[in-house]
């Protein structure tokens, strides 16, 4: 996972013109540790401070009538004026596309940044929505019933991403 | 509210568990900093329609809720008693009917009545919410209070003690019952008139001299003296109530410790409340005003969520 963050973080230098305007915003859980990590190798690379945020999208959700009782809602933490900024969205997995619809409607509260990014560390397809990544750490081919799990070692122990096949039950990525 | 789980109405902390008060305190930390935003305002109770019905006169609680359904995106309608049907000698019932008729989700009720938000919850459909029955409950001041108390230190083994008239306060009533729950200490302090007979039985400590009660406590919760009280009798005068119960300066500063002041308003300065101790650096009256917003927020939130038995279904299925 470190080589593929390294390299996702090559990519959001190499498409943000102005890098001293970044800011990483890390979608609750997984995003928030995965934009820490991301920052680091952006500050490295680029030689700024990124500043970094989390975004809870729980309220923003379109699906809270069925899922039933309500989730519990994380911190929603943006340390800087999203006016004129260049925010990355960051988050583990882009599925149906609807966590991104959610936080483009949060960031939208806070402010309006110049240019929004998606980066996310798996695309597993599925999209049910117009929405695509701009950086991508690695393309999973999946079935609707399949499960990508993402594990990060700050929350997990370890760094690793696997799939949950629905039809044999077996893992392996 | 069967089985003590968080269900379709709030009527009280008596019955809840001590697991349901922490979700709702939790809930209620990420909505702090809702209102803090230059956006006040998510959209997850958009198109929810909330009736906040109130048939005694409240400020505070009531634009505190209206401030909470507003910030979630929620439609609201003001009913206060004065002006309405009610007056022409409709039931409770009946107005709440009516009410459910146009499609209400949620109704947030004050009246004078001790239980009268349960008996309009075993009738009505939509959620009740308990702004204030009687002298039976307040539920979300007592949740306000915990969650200022659980600001500065930690609720367990905490000595919360509550001054003044405990006998007709409802608010006391949701503090005791809360504060027993999550493991703090629970004393009052007041006129001997103005304490319930057998309070020593829910395991609370009764003190008679304020004095006694300053040297035992970490936190005091000074409850408003209402003037009626002294026309009942209950108490000679508001000026021998301040010389005996009043929390003064020179009072507090016997204290062998710092104390939290907490009020919930509002205040009669230089009855209950000396204005010094009231402005001073231990009151958190004003972080129990703006919890409170943050607290009817997450009660509003989680009560209008979808049904228990929906959540394991929904927990193998994140949106993504």
């Amino acid at each position: 996972m470190a080589r593929t963050l390294h390299r996702m973080a090559q990519d959001i230098v190499r498409q943000t013109p102005d890098p001293g305007s970044l800011v990483l915003i890390g979608v609750q859980r997984r995003g928030v540790e995965l934009a820490a990590r991301l920052a680091g190798e952006v500050a490295a690379a680029a030689q700024v401070d990124v500043p970094r945020g989390s975004l809870d999208i729980t309220l923003y959700r379109d699906d809270l009538e069925v899922v039933g009782p309500r989730p519990l809602v994380g911190p929603t933490v943006l340390p800087v004026a999203l006016d004129g900024r260049h925010a990355w969205i960051v988050d583990d997995v882009l599925f149906s596309g609807r966590t991104v619809r959610a936080a483009l409607d949060q960031l939208a509260d806070f402010g309006r940044p110049a240019r929004i990014g998606l980066a996310v560390l798996v695309d597993r397809g599925g999209r049910e929505l117009p929405i695509q990544a701009d950086v991508v750490g690695q393309r999973v081919d999946t079935a609707p019933g399949d499960r990508v799990d993402v594990f990060v070692r700050e929350l997990d122990g370890r760094d690793a991403v696997e799939v949950l096949r629905a039809a044999q039950g077996g893992r392996g990525a | 509210m069967s089985g003590g789980r968080l269900g379709k109405d709030l009527l009280g902390l008596e019955h809840l568990s001590a697991d349901d008060i922490r979700l709702i305190l939790d809930t209620a930390e990420p909505f702090k900093e809702i209102s803090e935003r230059a956006i006040k305002k998510v959209p997850v109770l958009r198109g929810k329609t909330i009736v906040n019905l109130f048939f005694e006169p409240s400020t505070r609680t009531r634009i505190s809720f209206e401030f909470a359904e507003k910030r979630l995106s929620a439609d609201t309608v003001n009913v206060a008693s004065a002006g309405s049907s009610v007056v022409k000698g409709e039931t409770l019932v009946d107005t709440a009917r009516n009410l459910e008729a146009m499609r209400i989700d949620m109704v947030v009720m004050r009246h004078g009545a001790s239980g009268a938000a349960r008996f309009l919850g075993e009738r009505i459909e939509s959620s009740v919410i308990n702004a204030g029955d009687g002298k039976h409950e307040h539920p979300t001041q007592g949740l306000l209070d915990l969650l200022t108390i659980r600001d500065h230190r930690p609720i367990a083994g905490t000595k919360v003690c509550i001054v003044g008239d405990v006998l007709h306060s409802r608010v006391a009533r949701s503090n005791i019952w809360g504060l027993l729950k999550l493991g703090a200490e629970v004393a009052v302090c007041g006129p001997q008139t103005l304490l319930p007979l057998g309070i020593g039985e829910l395991g609370v400590r009764v003190f008679r001299r304020v004095e006694e009660a300053i040297e035992w406590a970490d936190v005091l919760n000074v409850l408003r003296l209402q003037l009626e009280r002294m026309q009942a009798g209950y108490v000679p005068s508001t000026r021998e109530y301040y010389r005996v119960f009043g929390v003064t300066l020179e009072r507090l500063e016997r204290a062998p410790r710092d104390l939290i002041i907490m009020h919930p308003g509002p205040m009669n300065r230089g009855v209950e409340i000396d204005s010094r101790v009231a402005d001073g650096p231990h009151a958190v009256i004003l972080d129990q005003v703006t919890n409170g917003v943050a607290v009817r927020m997450a009660v509003l939130y989680l009560l209008a969520g979808g049904r228990p038995e929906l959540a394991e279904s929904a927990k193998g299925a994140p949106e993504r």
